[in-house]
């Protein structure tokens, strides 16, 4: 009974080490509100209009195709200037800024981005004027990009 | 100088809005990564692209690592005049590439 109490004891002690220890929980998450607000000088981006399209399972986080649209007619009176793209679990949570203007015609750009765990991805748009707008995307990551330093 | 593929499509009409497809060979490297005797790679990204067409800057990129390697970008540009999309890029190396392409307007 003694030996089994141990036991018992010991394996819950060794599940709990070893979580932290995992690659997922070592990430911090970055609060993407401060980063939000450090970008547009504090004022408070519009929800919608920004549509993050992502898969919604990544099998290879090395390798996670991202595509952005903004409702926007690009006019010069009314056009995206910015479009930053920010991540809550890379250890760096800028992953890119794209600029944008009246020549783009459309306010659309598609990339590749690594991934680190599965997370939500951020992308604050800044338009002419002053204004902004953000919108988001869930990803699951089966394969982690950045935390995995290769056989 | 790193290499790279523009692509442009091969005839617009004037006032189309045309999608332009830009790939540079780069490894990306994040910074995090350690070599065979564990030794930690340094960060070497492309931390800049730009775009021009006809003469002014269309599209504007700054990078870091969590960008793919071999970064490709797709964007739009409105088709105006016939002339060169050119799109430059400088790595934390310092290594430049650059790669163009004739727009054809009609």
């Amino acid at each position: 009974m003694k030996r089994r109490g141990f036991l018992r004891a010991a394996g819950a002690a060794a599940a709990a080490a070893s979580l932290p220890a995992s690659g997922q929980a070592l990430l911090p998450r970055h609060d993407i509100a401060a980063l939000v607000a450090e970008i547009t000088g504090g004022a408070v981006p519009e929800r919608g209009g920004v549509t993050v399209e992502l898969p919604s399972l990544a099998e290879n986080g090395n390798f996670v195709p991202l595509r952005i649209r903004v409702a926007s007619p690009m006019t010069a009176e009314d056009h995206v200037t910015a479009l930053h793209v920010l991540s809550e679990r890379n250890p760096r949570p800028r992953i890119a800024t794209f600029r944008l203007g009246p020549p783009s015609g459309r306010a659309e750009v598609a990339t590749r981005v690594r991934l680190a765990v599965a997370q939500k991805v951020t992308v604050l748009a800044a338009l002419s004027g002053g204004r902004f707008r953000v919108g988001e995307a869930e990803v699951f990551v089966t394969s982690a990009a950045c935390i995995d330093e290769g056989a | 100088m790193t290499l790279g593929r523009i692509q442009v499509p091969p005839a617009a009409r004037a006032g189309e809005v045309v999608e332009i497809r830009l790939l540079i060979q780069h490894p990306m490297e994040p910074g995090f990564r350690r070599d065979a005797n564990g030794r930690l790679i340094p960060m070497n990204v492309v931390n800049a692209v730009a775009c021009r067409y006809g003469g002014r800057e269309v599209f504007r990129a700054e990078l870091g690592p969590g960008v793919a390697a071999n970064p490709y970008f797709a964007f739009w540009v409105r088709a105006e005049a016939s002339g060169e999309v050119s799109a430059e890029w400088l790595d934390d190396a310092g290594v430049r590439g650059a790669v163009q392409a004739q727009l054809v307007v009609s």
